[in-house]
This record gives C-alpha cells, structure tokens and sequence, in this order.
C-alpha cells in the first residue's frame, strides 16, 4: 500500500510525475491547476479537476455560445429557475412549478446498451428531484445505426430493455419520445432522457451550502467503483497497485434504491429538514461538494474516510471519481440531523454525515486525518477552462445542397403512390413503435393522459382543477445536416407543433445538443449554427430555454453523427379533458389541413427511404406560421371544436392520415386539391390536420382565418379503408384497407427486433 | 358508513396510489397501510397494489411477504378478510402462500403495457360479484412477470372448484397457463389478479371504467354483508 497523497507531500515532491494526461486533462489545463494551487495537486484533487473541467461537467468548448440562450431569452415571467440550475422551473399556475429536463448517456449506452440507458433514465430523474420536486413522467428520445445492422439488434434491444427495468421499476409512466435509425448513429446511439416534475413553488430547492456548521449527509447507495474511467489510471500511475482490478467503466443502476431515495427525499422535503441538495451524477462525490460549496459561497470539510463503500479497496481519488448510481448529498442543520437520519431509517435508505459547511471558503477533504484536497470550490466547479473552438463551414455542405431531391424519380400513378405511401409507413422510423412503447409503464401513477403514439405526452398535474402539462421531443438529424440553423429551428418548430397538437399552450424548452468531436472545425460551425438557430427561434416564438444538456463527440469510428440537437417542449393544459388526440373518433367529421404545402423534400423520409438520399435543402422555416398554427390549435382544444388532430411532420400528409385512421380504427375519405405527390409527402413545416366536429365547421374557419391559417378541405372520416383521390388528375386515385394499413405498419419492427 | 379499505405500501409498491384513488372512485376511504406495522388498522378489506417491492429481488414477492404486516394480514385473510392482490400484489399473495400457484416471466420474457380483454369467471368472490357471470371487460395489463403457471393438479384443482377468477379472453399476452389473469383462495375472498384494474376507472387515464367493479363490489360486499 503506497503512502497517500497529501497536501503536504505534494507540497514537498513538486516534480512528481503525474498521469493528468490519461485523466484527460491537456498540459495547458495541467499548469493551469498547478498556478491555481501555487503547487502540484494531489491525487485527489487532480482527479477532482479531471473530471470537473472534463467536457461533459464543463461545458468548455460550448460554454461561451450556450449563453445566447440566456441573452437572447424572451420575457418569461413564469421561468422561476432557469440554466445552471440542475433544471429549469416552470410556473404553470395555481402555485405549482414544473421542472423538466433532457439529458444523454449516449456512450455508456452503446458500450453496455442494458445498463447505460436504465443509468441514464437514473440520472435525469435525480436532477429533477433535487430541485425539490416529485418525478412524475419520463421520456426518451433514441436513435440508433441501421434498422437492419447487426450491432442495432444488439443496441436496441438492450437500452429498450434497460429503460423498461429502470423506469417501470421507479414507478415512472413512461409517456413519448423519438425512435429514429440512421447509419451515422450505428457506432453511436443517442439514448436521451427526459424527466419531468411537479412541486409546490415553495417547495423550490437549490444546490447550495450554506450556514457554517450545517451537516453534509451523503444518502443513497454505497460507493462503488464504478463509472471510474481514469482512477484506475490513475492508481496504476501513481500507486503502483499491480492488481488493481479492471473497473467496469459504466454504472450499474440499482432502480429499487432509486425509488426509496425519491420517497426519502420527498419526505425530508416536506419536513422542512434540507437546507440544500444536489444529486450525484457525473464526476460523484466532487461534483456534489465543489458545486453545493460554490454555490453557497461557502467553504466545506469532508473526511472522505466516511464515504460509505461498497468496493474498502477504494482509495480517496477513486471515491471522489466514481459514479456510483442513487445518491444524493444534503445539507442539514444540526439541530435537525437526528429527524433526518431518522425518515432515512425508515425508508431503509443508508444516510450518513461525512463533513460539515465551513465559512473558510475552502473546499478541504481528508483521508484518516490527514488532508488530501485543499482548494477553493468555485475553481473547479465555475472557472475551468472556456474555449473558442475554431469553427469552419464544412466543404462539403455546399455540395450537400446541390444535390437536388427535386431530380428524383416521382410516384405518379396511384398505384406508385400507394405502394410509396405502404412502404414509408412501414419503414422502421415511421413504422408502429409498439414493440418498444409496450415494453415501459406508461400507466403508473394514474394521471397519464397522452402518451404514446399522441404526438404529446400529458400528464395531469391536479386531479380537482384538471390543471395539467403536455411534453414533446423532436430532432431530425438530417435537417440538421442539410442546415444546422435550420434544423435545430425545425426541431423546436417541432415540438412545440406537437404541444399545441394535443391541445396545451407551448411554454418553455430544455434541450440536448448531440454533435460530433468539437475539435473537428466542420462539427464546432454545425454546433454554433445550431445553438444560434435554437435560441433565435426560442426568443421568436417566445418560449425560452430553461436548461439542457450537450454530448459531443458523438461518432462512429472517424465520421461525425448527424448535427442531432433534440429539442422537448413542455406546454400547460388549463383542462386535460379538453386535450386533443391523433385518432379519427367519430364519421362524418371534415378533415382539414391546415397550413401551406410546398415541395419540400431536402431530409425527408421519402428522399431517404426510398432513394437513399441527403441533400439540397430542408424545410422553409416559418416561425410565425407556427405561432398561428399553435395559437388556432389551442384555441379549437379549449372551445372543444375538434375530435382528433395530427401535426404533419416526417413522411407528410400521407402518414398523418394513415395514423390517424389506425389510432381511430376508422377510414376516411380524402381529395387531394393539388398535385398528389407534393400534397402526400411534402415535409413543409407549420401544418396539421385536424377533425372537426360537424356542428363546428363554421366556427373552426373563423379561427383558422382570424389566425390567418389556411385550412383546406380535404375529407371526410368514416369507412374501413384510407381512400384518397386527387381532383386534377384521377389516375392518382387509391385505396388502402385499414388492414393492410395495419399489417405496414405494425410488422416492421417485431420482425426486426423479437 | 363507508367501508375502509387498507392499501399497504411495501418498499417498491408503485400502484399504491393508483389502488386509493379507485377505492375513493368507488365510494369507500382507502387507509394507508405500511410494510412495517403489524397492524391492519380495523380496516373491512385490504389491497396490496402493484409495483415492485424490494425490487423485485431474489424473486417477485419473496421478501415482501416477510413484512410485519403479513403477519396480520395471513391469519386475517384465513378468517375471511377480503384481500384483492394486483400484480406484485398477487405475486406477494402467492408467495405467502394464501394463493395457489405462481407468476413467473413472460412468453416473449419482456415486459408488457397493454388494455387486455378478460372475461369474469367467477362471481363468487366479494371482489366479483358485480360483474356479471361471463362478463367480458378490458383492463390494462403492465408486467414482466404475468405468466401464471401452477401444476397440472393445482389447476385441475382450480377448474373444478371454480378459484378460476378472470381469464384473458383476447388472446393469451404472457404465456399463463389456462389463460388464467386471476385465481381466488378456496374461500373466495382471497383474490389476485394479474392485470390492473385501478388503471382503469376513468377514461381520462385508461381504457374505460370497467376495473372499478373490483372495487365497488368488495364495497357492496361489505355493506350488505
């Protein structure tokens, strides 16, 4: 057992050799630790700035443009906690806060899919309630290589499965999300998660220390030596320890404990016995008190001696790295510790006192007495380093938007055209996710009221005023390649459709910006363009970012992900029984489309699916037709003038209304006012269907005028069968039975997948 | 007088919440009952919900029934207390052996979300008898461990003297023997039942209403004895 290393040894041995560069640190960053200590830091304190000025917990490379989103913010009176905090807070009303947010573990999940997306599920969760609020809803957002390559059938199945074990056995419903498959996500999936909370304002809490003499209690599971990448470099480096043990190099999720943890925690809320808390994620035991001390102004003693393990092997640096899942560190006031251990107790939750606040402004730990940190919090947890990455337009993206999707062959006929519409819908991104939505509990805790297929999920938030929220997540990666400004525009343009689609008020957005290597010029222009579209549009349309998330070096082997930022929409529902649905519920109501179709095929799924091809440009952005659009859709939701309503977005018009009729089990009778191709499966944004109500046809077109939203007659619902006929030209004219609509789009995925 | 019905909340019970509210739907007050009292309250009926208590270690159920609670409940549940299990909640009740047989993974081993036909085999039961005989409804069915199975013997057993509660009537979803989504104690007051049908009381939040005749027919039970 070699020595530890303290700050008084490192003091004496300043040219001891130190293995910051396998830890991730460049030399630059190394020298910068050691002006910032005025000596070489230990090896507890070098793993402390390893993995707090690592990319993921500093956002060097992406910090200086993420604060458009803060600049550019529009008013938000409702925003009560916004970026920096571990989420955004939402006032929806009648003194509740919502709080929301998107996270990835897209690496952990391709290299073990199970555990890495059930740890992600985790994660978000523990964000959220540590800002004080119950979880009550999640989702996820995926995207994985090739339908049909062999590594998706091993990727898939285990992160489906994975956030299936986590979430179904946290009593979470599971409520919506994305299901994409392209080749540049095969050596990279994008396993996104999103967890969505409800409190009372009041009971709004922060990660910050304060009152010298305060307790820090670390809660949850013990500590074990998982999620250490570079500790064990670090032992073999430094210690010498020949016998070290590979580390697994991804946590394993404990979801049990999870659920005791938020049942715990909610209960020590309700006390009145926290005075501060922040939840272990990335970087552990060093994230938590480098970011609770900064955030008190305070300074804080750990004796990390009294970190409860599950590994005694572990040394000082390996605690404060691992990654440990289902803990949480509070602040307590003395007088209150005995109340606290004691609900602790009776949740069967292990808590346990391991240092106290300080007022020295210092972050000290010890290790049996003897210190090992000695630094002042806020240089690890505000001021690492910020870069400007050069950023340079890649070669090829004018090339990209050359090649035109306007030179592909075109179905005419209406055999063509159905054949076109059956094979989209049965493609693996357009095709029924029921193989995977089936697998996760979406009906737990009894207040789901969208979920999937809708194109929103919706919780109901009080079951007295029938006060509730609805939430979408949307990205496309191949707009984002074709125009990252664009496309990140058209992610949020997206989602917030889909809000309103389902009948709730769009509010407020949090995201999760999926790139390539920021070292790579070409992916740093994608990133800022996408950053600086995303917070224009938000400053546009009035809904602002209230936090997020960014992954980057996301590839596979040596070429970049599609630019993938995913954008989630939270919106209010005064009345969820007002809420809207996909499905055609009844016969005889008029389908209208609402919007303006043009021929837009850049990214789309036609272009993709059945030509195999990316490029020219995506779909116009209109922001303002999206307000109008969102504005008639809510309006109609609230004076109850629609029975169904589907936003138009991948595969057109075509698979809006063939979803529909299966959500509805009902046909319907549609003629097509234009050219039937462009009409069918045209990608423009800013449009929807929606089902009227017979008795409201006239009051829905004053809305959509007054709005000035062009609404076109197309049909109406009724038959056993998706009949479509096109005025101009009748040999477009076809018929799909409902159950070869049925049989499309159900087989795609059990038939790759079971 | 309105009819007390306990819910007991194990470490990892999920659907707790979800059993109260369809109890307070069908007009009795739900009493919250904890793992770690032994101590019923004096309620007239208890449900011990779904979810996954203990998380499920060692095997679903196998620990809860070692709650303090259980040891109240058991001789309750032999004296004729009514006791409705709902998914873990049957897996407990098998595991403490007031229910015969056992849930074990599903045909296809994932975990299923789905609204499920069942057809009401028996309405002998204080948790049945407001269905009428043969009555199909449609519940929601949510687990990974659904598949009921039991000997040939045990099942013979169960035909013959009508413990076979509800049958899955659309199509077998997780591989039970019999089709069998519910069975009942020799008594009939003891019921589990696979599928949920806390989850389905109201439109709004499920597939219809049908489950709340679970709940308001222990409730008539008791009020009329």
């Amino acid at each position: 057992m070699s020595p530890v290393d303290t700050v008084a040894r490192a003091a004496g041995t300043p040219d001891q050799p130190q293995p910051h560069a396998e830890l991730g640190l460049t030399d630059a960053e190394y020298v910068r630790i050691r002006d910032l200590l005025g000596r070489r830091p230990t090896d507890a304190e070098l793993a402390i700035y390893s993995v707090m000025w690592s990319e993921h917990c500093s956002y060097k490379s992406s910090k200086v443009h993420l604060r458009q989103f803060a600049e550019k913010a529009p008013a938000a009176p409702a925003l009560l906690a916004g970026i920096g905090n571990n989420a955004g807070v939402v006032d929806i009303g009648q003194g509740y806060a919502v709080t929301f947010k998107i996270e990835s573990h897209n690496h952990p999940s391709y290299v073990e899919p199970f555990q890495g997306a059930a740890t992600g599920v985790g994660g978000i969760v523990r964000d959220i309630l540590a800002m004080g609020a119950r979880p009550v809803a999640v989702m996820d957002a995926l995207r994985f290589g090739a339908a049909d390559a062999p590594d998706t059938r091993r990727v898939l199945p285990g992160v489906v499965g994975g956030i299936s074990f986590y979430g179904n056995c946290l009593g979470l419903p599971n409520i919506g999300g994305e299901l994409a498959f392209d080749a540049c996500y095969g050596g990279n999936p994008l396993v996104n998660a999103l967890c969505v909370g409800v409190m009372r304002h009041e009971d709004l809490k922060f990660a910050a220390a304060r009152g010298t003499g305060n307790a820090v209690i670390l809660l949850g599971s013990g500590t074990g030596p998982d999620g250490i990448g570079g500790a064990s470099v670090l032992a073999s480096a430094t210690f010498g320890g020949g016998d070290s043990a590979k580390r697994p190099s991804v946590q394993v999720g404990d979801p049990f404990m999870e659920k005791l943890l938020i049942e715990c925690c909610l209960e020590l809320f309700a006390a009145g016995l926290v005075a501060g808390i922040q939840d272990l994620g990335a970087a552990g035991v060093s994230c938590a008190t480098a970011e609770l001390a900064a955030g008190g102004g305070a300074g804080m003693r750990i004796q990390l001696d009294a970190v409860p393990l599950r590994d005694p092997s572990l040394g000082p640096a390996e605690i404060l790295m691992s990654e440990s899942q289902e803990r949480m560190m509070a602040i307590v006031e003395p007088g209150h510790i005995d109340r606290f251990l004691a609900i602790c107790a009776r949740w069967d939750v292990p808590a346990t006192v391991i240092g106290e606040v300080t007022d020295g402004g210092r972050l000290q730990m010890t290790w049996h007495g003897e210190r090992v940190v000695d630094i002042v919090p806020g240089s690890a947890a505000d001021d690492g380093p910020v870069y400007h990455r050069p950023a340079a337009r890649p070669a090829d993206q004018d090339e990209l938007a050359a090649r035109d999707p306007a030179a592909l062959p075109r179905p005419a006929a209406g055999g063509e055209l159905r054949a076109t519409l059956l094979a989209l819908l049965g493609s693996p991104g357009l095709a029924d996710k029921s193989w995977v939505t089936e697998q996760y509990d979406r009906h737990v805790r009894g207040d789901t009221v969208l979920a999937m297929p809708q194109d929103a999920g919706a919780i109901r938030v009080d079951e007295g005023t029938h006060l509730g929220v609805a939430l979408s997540t949307d990205g496309n990666g191949r707009y984002g390649r074709l125009d990252p400004y664009a496309g990140a525009q058209l992610a949020l343009a997206e989602a917030y459709r889909n809000v309103a689609a389902a009948g709730a008020v769009p509010l407020a957005v949090t995201n999760c910006l999926n790139f390539g290597s920021p070292e790579d010029p070409a992916v740093m222009w994608q990133f800022t363009e996408a950053v600086r579209g995303l917070a224009d549009a938000c400053a546009t349309l009035g809904v602002p970012v209230t936090g997020g998330n960014v992954s980057f070096y996301n590839q596979t082997g040596a070429v970049n992900i599609h630019p993938t930022p995913v954008v989630g929409v939270l919106g209010v529902h005064q009345d969820v029984r007002r809420r809207l649905t996909i499905g055609f519920a009844a016969d005889g109501d008029r389908i209208l489309l609402l919007g303006r179709t043009g021929a837009e095929f850049g990214g789309s799924a036609w272009a993709h699916e059945m030509h195999g091809h990316l490029g020219g440009r995506p779909p116009t952005v209109d922001l303002e037709a999206e307000r109008a659009l969102a504005a008639v859709l809510t309006s109609a939701a609230a004076a109850g003038l629609l029975s169904a309503a589907h936003d138009l977005s991948e595969g057109g018009l075509a698979i809006a209304l063939a979803e529909s009729c299966l959500a509805g089990g009902r046909g319907c009778q549609v003629t097509l006012p234009g050219d039937p191709f462009t009409l069918l499966f045209s990608e423009s944004a800013a449009r929807a269907i929606v089902a009227v109500r017979p008795a409201s046809e006239a009051a829905f077109a004053a809305l959509a005028d007054s709005h000035g939203v062009p609404a076109a007659a197309l049909g109406t619902t009724g038959g056993t069968a998706l009949d479509i006929s096109a005025s101009p030209d009748p040999s477009a004219a076809f018929t799909i039975p409902l159950s070869e609509l049925a049989g499309a789009h159900r087989a795609t995925l059990p038939a790759l997948f079971s | 007088m309105t009819a007390r019905v306990g819910v007991i909340t194990f470490p990892g019970s999920l659907d707790d919440l979800d059993a109260a509210r369809a109890v307070t739907r069908a007009g009795g007050e739900p009493v919250p009952l904890w793992h770690g009292d032994s101590d019923l309250r004096g309620v007239d009926a208890v449900v011990l919900p779904g979810g996954f208590s203990y998380g499920d270690y060692l095997r679903c159920g196998a620990i809860a029934r070692f709650a303090p609670v259980m040891r109240e409940l058991v001789p309750a549940a032999r004296a004729g207390l009514p006791v409705l299990g709902i998914c873990n909640g049957f897996q407990i009740l098998c595991e403490a052996h007031l229910l015969p047989g056992a849930l074990t993974r599903n045909a296809g081993l994932r975990f299923i979300d789905r609204d499920v036909r069942l057809r009401i085999e028996t309405t002998a039961t204080p948790w049945t008898r407001g269905f009428a005989p043969g009555q199909e409804i449609t519940v929601v069915l949510k687990s990974g461990e659904g598949a009921y199975m039991a000997d040939a013997g045990t099942l013979a057993a169960l035909e013959a003297g009508g413990q076979i509660v509800a049958r899955y009537a659309g199509g077998n979803p997780n591989g039970s023997a019999s089709d069998i989504a519910g069975v009942c104690s020799d008594a009939g007051n003891v019921v589990g039942l696979m599928p949920h049908p806390e989850h389905a009381i109201d439109p709004l939040t499920g597939p219809g209403r049908d489950g709340l005749g679970f709940f308001t027919s222990a409730l008539q039970a008791m009020v009329t004895g």
